[in-house]
């Protein structure tokens, strides 16, 4: 009898626990787009971003390395002559995850970014350029890859 | 609790350019272990940089960034005394943050 009451009380708690743990990660979900890392392709992810067709742009400079020996590591850097920029989006295309980081610039910053990314293979790295008027334009260079970062 | 950051400064003509190298396994949630499980993902989702506690810079990352992140930017408007903060978080609700003052 006891035994029971025990278990049903036992059993409420994990819910509980459970519940709120549920609740917390939406509540991470919301801050972290995370929906846009799930996106699979780079029209998913526009979509998931909210970006207006993005216009390739000459004023937008990549540096990355033609050839990299080592995809687990490579330096990726964009800048841009373009005037206020807010936001960059760093994507390697043919990633299982294309999405590799979003940096939201404050008008402190220079416009130049460098990381590091993975790339599973021969990919192009776009780096989409997201101004104050919500107009978004791209750079991209292809990064020959001979062995991959995201291997099994 | 993890290591510390690295962060190196340059200032030159009222701006620094920061320079980070965190500490983080960064995976990617894509790999393989030894026991052909897929490994979970564990990445620095979140990143911040204040400049005097005046947010600057804010980032989302996912698991492409690579193992032991760097990071480089270049923060406007600076002297010598400002304090420059650095924060990530991840996606196991570690966080870390370190300081530096622009000399």
């Amino acid at each position: 009898m006891n035994n029971s009451r025990r278990n049903v009380l036992k059993k409420s708690t994990a819910m509980a626990a459970l519940l709120l743990q549920t609740l917390t990660q939406c509540e991470r979900v919301y801050a972290y787009q995370q929906n846009a890392f799930d996106a699979k392709t780079i029209a998913d992810l526009n979509k998931s971003l909210g970006l207006n067709l993005p216009l390739e742009s000459s004023q937008i400079t990549i540096n990355t390395p033609e050839i990299a020996e080592n995809g687990a590591v490579v330096q990726v850097a964009a800048t841009t002559t373009l005037a206020n920029i807010r936001r960059w989006i760093f994507v390697v295309e043919k990633n299982p995850v294309p999405l590799v980081a979003i940096f939201n610039l404050s008008e402190d910053l220079l416009p130049s970014i460098t990381a590091r990314a993975k790339f599973a293979q021969t990919s192009d790295f776009i780096a989409f350029a997201q101004l104050a008027d919500g107009r978004v334009f791209y750079g991209k260079r292809e990064v020959k890859v001979t062995l991959g970062g995201c291997g099994g | 609790m993890s290591d510390p950051m690295r962060i190196r400064l340059q200032s030159q003509a009222g701006v620094t350019t920061v320079k980070v190298l965190m500490s983080h396994e960064m995976e990617s949630g894509q790999r393989k272990g030894d026991d052909g499980k897929i490994v979970p993902l564990w990445n620095i989702q979140d990143v911040s940089a204040t400049l005097n506690g005046k947010v600057v810079m804010t980032a989302e990352w996912g698991g492409g960034i690579s193992k032991n992140p760097f990071l480089q930017f270049a923060v406007k408007g600076t002297k010598p005394g400002d304090k420059i903060s650095l924060t990530w978080r991840d996606n196991r609700g570690d966080s870390r943050t370190d300081e530096v003052i622009v000399s």
